[in-house]
């Protein structure tokens, strides 16, 4: 192995360019000619449009066009991505998302108007003099007051508020519903996993450039998965042939998923600029990110888990309302069905399980994949009607967790939703986490609290998450109206350096280091000779984007098949200069040799070869050291952890600190430690988040209460501690060849059950024994008002 | 929001309820009006200039009367558009009782805002509406009772220590 291939925790090359202020994102991009975009958006949460009078402001200085929801009528709408029917078999229920709002403004955010002007502050002082006169109806925000009012409509053609009334899955519910009747305990637990704003630290942004001598559109806006946002404006929404669009999504300042969605401001950006034949530049501020980016999660569960006395799980079923906002966005429908139902045996034998979701309309911003994306969702309310459990019938946390696990002799294991886990041993990262948590020792820490007057509280989650997503045969089957393979073109160039064009994004993931480690290694040439070329519809093949901890294991699978063909073509040249049968030739170290002689060429000679084929058999032998890879899993990953959180509670304030997080995960390979470590901080800071101190909050009118940070509360360095993360318990991935599993959502999906299961430990411990819930985020005022009860 | 409070006044009932339905008290008492026409009947206009937090915005509004009972209570609603920077609207309950030595004033406000303001989050937002409240009455009370609050209506014997308002009135 080099000592910058596989498994080497090589520093991330992209970190010096990010550090130094010399990242290129789409608000550092100026082209000549440049003009300003500023939305209206909706300061009420529903109204209907009468007329929007822009006369005054088309008069003020510097002002150059106005569109209006009017102008973009004829467009197509932002389509959903996955088609989910209801439990009765009827379709899914699929307003058009028009490019801006026209006849109905449904959110506060709501976009009614672009205005472009030869500055930015001309454009804004323009928007303020746009007249929209906007007749208000009430705001539906409360999901059981929209679906129980079904007069009361976000979308005039859709009674009741429900995109779907999902059932997962159906012919099991009679099943399950007898399991639950005949079973020796129920326990239920109702839970709301709140809405979260995705704060990227770069908020969206979008130029669009169309070019009046050749009809070309170009698009530089900040996508996690720039092929998809071409296909989707092309295809559906604007009808531009896709030949005559590029989409450049350059550095990309974090998306945890709110950056995979085509947004109605690119569309109206192109627009404008055919209109103007200028370019057109928006940068969203971040009131408008927190208005109008996809927020995330937004689910009211009851869970049911039956059990017999001794705490085998007889089965488990779900209700939950899901909030999808006011339009549907690309991933929404996936995000809360086959992202979250098909999770819901989580690592356990549950042997029944049924999951109902209701997807329904409100007059809040649209809610989609958010870091995790159903999977948090789903392990939260398993892992907390399991602690809910273990406390009702006096077992021990673990223990309980423990004897329901999947056994390792069980793969490949079909759970009773639709998902077959491949591979996994859930004791093993369970005992390497009592380990490396000294659990034992954690009677000894709760004394030492306890003399400071504090209440403290362990909590574990042992989780496990399908992603690479995804299998385009399966996801074909529930739904998905796209494959979800990647791609990757090696390039490699004469004197023997390389040019890898990826169809994934990396907008902090790291690829510009990883996937040269996987190159190097294959090749045995150094991974600084190894380049990464992503986010330019024009320079790199097909592939869906980064999301679903997809990139390493879909996209870096591409890069082994396009090197496993480089190699295969590089044989053959070499059997050519060696005068050899291809058969004979042999690839190791990075040289191309004839089998049991010290004949031989380095993998730079065969590269200048390929470019400088003066001697070629030109019938069977191509010039050229180029090769392109489509890959598409066989199934997802499944990666697996087990967590533990300790908290102390202040009891007079209800203020709860992280005093300690253990992470035991099985990723299968890791190809950077370094790397998967930094994933797993960043996905257990947001978990932490969003179980202590994130909320998306509307009021009743529909009113953003958390618009800022003044209110939105990120997680700062001092509310969490120095994590302690492992991932040495690895068992492979059984269906791709670097087996390799996800690590990108792990945390945020395992840590909120562990930080919660701590809080109410804590405060049973604490004496508080009937407190048996408390709802994310658990803020002080909350945990307070639960001691006091 | 919710509002509510109540301040005793030194004045008769009779001259609170002229004062409240009189537009060039209510111009003098509402921070940052910067005007205020029309009449009971019709409703009044209103332009105020205010900053909130960091949003300083021209709100122009309608205010209505309604559900007047002659001296006792009446309901003030209104609604503001400050343009970008969003829009309040609300109204307040208020109604006048008859106490010892003057009037006692109960009102009781319940307002939403929107857009950029609302943005600004409950703090500034609950602490700007109680701020507004708090110096509307106080300027109303001055307007009524006059600066000198410590004496009593019925020691008041001078035209200078009455209110601005009662000198114009002749009360």
């Amino acid at each position: 192995m080099p000592k910058d291939g596989i498994g080497a925790s090589t520093v991330r090359r992209e970190d010096v360019r990010f550090l130094t202020g010399k990242g290129r994102y789409t608000a550092d991009i100026n082209l000549r000619h440049q003009t300003y975009a500023v939305f209206c958006r909706s300061d009420i949460a529903h109204g209907r449009i009468n007329s929007i009078d822009t006369a005054a402001a088309m008069a003020m200085p510097g002002v150059l066009a106005i569109m209006t929801g009017a102008d973009f009528a004829a467009m197509g709408g932002n389509p959903a991505g996955w088609h989910i029917p209801s439990r009765d078999g009827s379709a899914m229920r699929e307003p058009k998302r028009p490019v801006l709002a026209h006849g109905k403004v449904r959110h506060v955010g709501d976009a009614y108007a672009i205005v472009v002007a030869e500055t930015l502050e001309q454009a804004r002082d323009a928007a303020a003099a746009v007249n929209a006169d906007i007749t208000e109806l009430e705001a539906i925000v409360d999901m059981a007051a929209a679906v129980a009012n079904p007069g009361h409509r976000v979308h005039d053609e859709i009674d009741g508020n429900l995109a779907f009334d999902w059932g997962w899955i159906e012919d099991n519910r009679a099943a399950v519903d007898a399991a639950f009747a005949a079973a020796p305990h129920v326990t239920t637990l109702e839970l709301t996993n709140n809405r979260l704003a995705p704060n990227a630290m770069e908020t969206r942004a979008s130029i669009g450039d169309y070019d009046p001598g050749t009809g070309d559109y170009k698009l530089y806006t900040t996508s996690q998965n720039p092929h998809l946002s071409r296909l989707l404006i092309a295809a559906f929404v604007m009808g531009i042939p896709e030949n005559k669009l590029t989409v450049v999504a350059p550095d990309v300042g974090g998306g945890f998923g709110s950056k995979i969605y085509h947004y109605g401001e690119e569309a109206a950006v192109l627009a404008a600029s055919k209109a103007l034949e200028r370019p057109v530049k928006w940068v969203a501020d971040r009131s408008e990110a927190f208005l109008s980016d996809a927020h995330g999660r937004d689910h009211v569960t009851k869970i049911q888990l039956a059990l017999d006395k001794q705490g085998n799980f007889l089965a488990l079923r779900t209700e939950t309302l899901a909030n999808v906002g006011a339009y549907l966005s690309n991933f929404s429908t996936a995000t809360p069905t086959f992202l979250h139902g098909t999770l819901m045996a989580g690592p356990y034998r549950t042997p029944l399980v049924y999951v109902n979701v209701k997807a329904v309309f409100t007059n809040t911003a649209p809610v989609d994949a958010y870091r995790g994306a159903g999977r948090p969702e789903a392990t939260y309310s398993i892992e907390r009607v399991i602690d809910k459990a273990a406390h009702e019938l006096g077992l021990d946390p673990l223990a309980i967790r423990r004897q329901n696990f999947i056994q390792p002799d069980q793969y490949p294991y079909t759970t009773p939703v639709g998902l077959v886990y491949d591979t996994g041993n859930y004791n093993a990262t369970l005992d390497k986490m009592i380990e490396l948590a000294d659990i034992a020792g954690f009677e000894k820490r709760a004394a030492a609290s306890k003399a400071k007057g504090k209440l403290r509280g362990i909590g574990y989650s042992t989780w496990i998450e399908a992603c690479g997503i995804a299998p385009s045969n399966l996801v074909g089957v529930l739904g998905a109206r796209v494959g979800l393979y990647d791609a990757a073109t090696v390039r490699v160039n004469a004197t023997g350096n390389i040019s890898v064009m990826t169809g994934a994004h990396s907008h902090g993931q790291g690829h510009e280091t990883v996937f040269p480690q996987i190159v190097a290694d294959m090749l045995g040439v150094p991974a600084s000779s190894v380049d990464i070329v992503h986010g330019d519809t024009s320079k790199i093949p097909f592939g869906m984007g980064s999301y679903g901890s997809r990139s390493l294991a879909v996209c870096g699978t591409a890069i082994t098949k396009a090197v496993d063909k480089i190699i295969a073509k590089g044989k053959k040249i070499a059997a050519h200069m060696l005068e050899a049968a291809e058969g004979d030739i042999e690839f190791k170290d990075g040289k191309f040799s004839v089998a049991g002689t010290d004949k031989a060429k380095a993998f730079g000679e065969i590269a200048f070869s390929a470019y400088v084929p003066h001697n070629y058999p030109l019938e069977t032998l191509e010039p050229g050291l180029e090769e392109t890879a489509f890959y598409d899993p066989a199934n997802f990953t499944y990666p697996a952890g087990a967590y533990a959180c300790e908290v102390e509670v202040d009891p007079d304030t209800g203020k709860v600190t992280v005093e300690s997080f253990t992470c035991a995960d099985d990723f299968g390979n890791v190809i950077n430690p370094l790397i998967v470590q930094g994933q797993v901080h960043g996905g257990v800071a947001q978990g932490i988040g969003q179980a202590l101190l994130e909320n998306v909050a509307y009021d009743a009118q529909g009113q953003l209460l958390s618009g800022s940070y003044m209110d939105y509360t990120m997680p700062r360095a001092d509310d969490l501690p120095f994590y302690t993360v492992d991932h040495s318990c690895n068992t492979p991935c059984t269906h791709n060849p670097l087996g390799v599993k996800g690590c990108g959502e792990a945390g945020a999906i395992g840590s909120p059950p562990a930080v919660i299961n701590a809080v109410v430990n804590a405060l049973q411990r604490g004496g508080h024994k009937a407190v048996t819930h408390i709802e994310m985020p658990a803020t002080p005022a909350r945990v307070w008002a639960a001691m006091n009860a | 929001m919710d509002l509510s409070d109540s301040r005793d006044i030194k004045a008769s009932p009779a001259h609170v309820w002229a004062a409240i339905l009189d537009p060039d008290v209510l111009k003098a008492c509402v921070p940052g009006c910067e005007s205020m026409t029309g009449s009971v009947a019709d409703g009044f206009e209103a332009v105020v200039v205010q900053k909130v937090g960091p949003v300083s915005a021209r709100f122009t509004g309608v205010v209505q009367l309604s559900d007047i009972v002659e001296g006792q209570s009446l309901r003030i609603s209104g609604e503001g558009k400050g343009g970008p920077a969003g829009f309040a609207k609300g109204g307040a309950n208020v109604t006048l009782e008859p106490i010892e030595g003057g009037t006692r004033l109960t009102y009781d406000v319940k307002a939403n805002v929107g857009g950029k303001i609302a943005q600004l989050g409950s703090r500034i937002i609950d602490g700007f509406a109680k701020k507004m409240a708090d110096e509307f009455f106080t300027r109303f009370q001055d307007a009524v009772e006059g600066p000198d609050s410590e004496e009593e209506i019925a020691e008041e014997t001078t035209e200078k220590k009455k209110g601005w308002f009662k000198r114009m009135i002749g009360a």
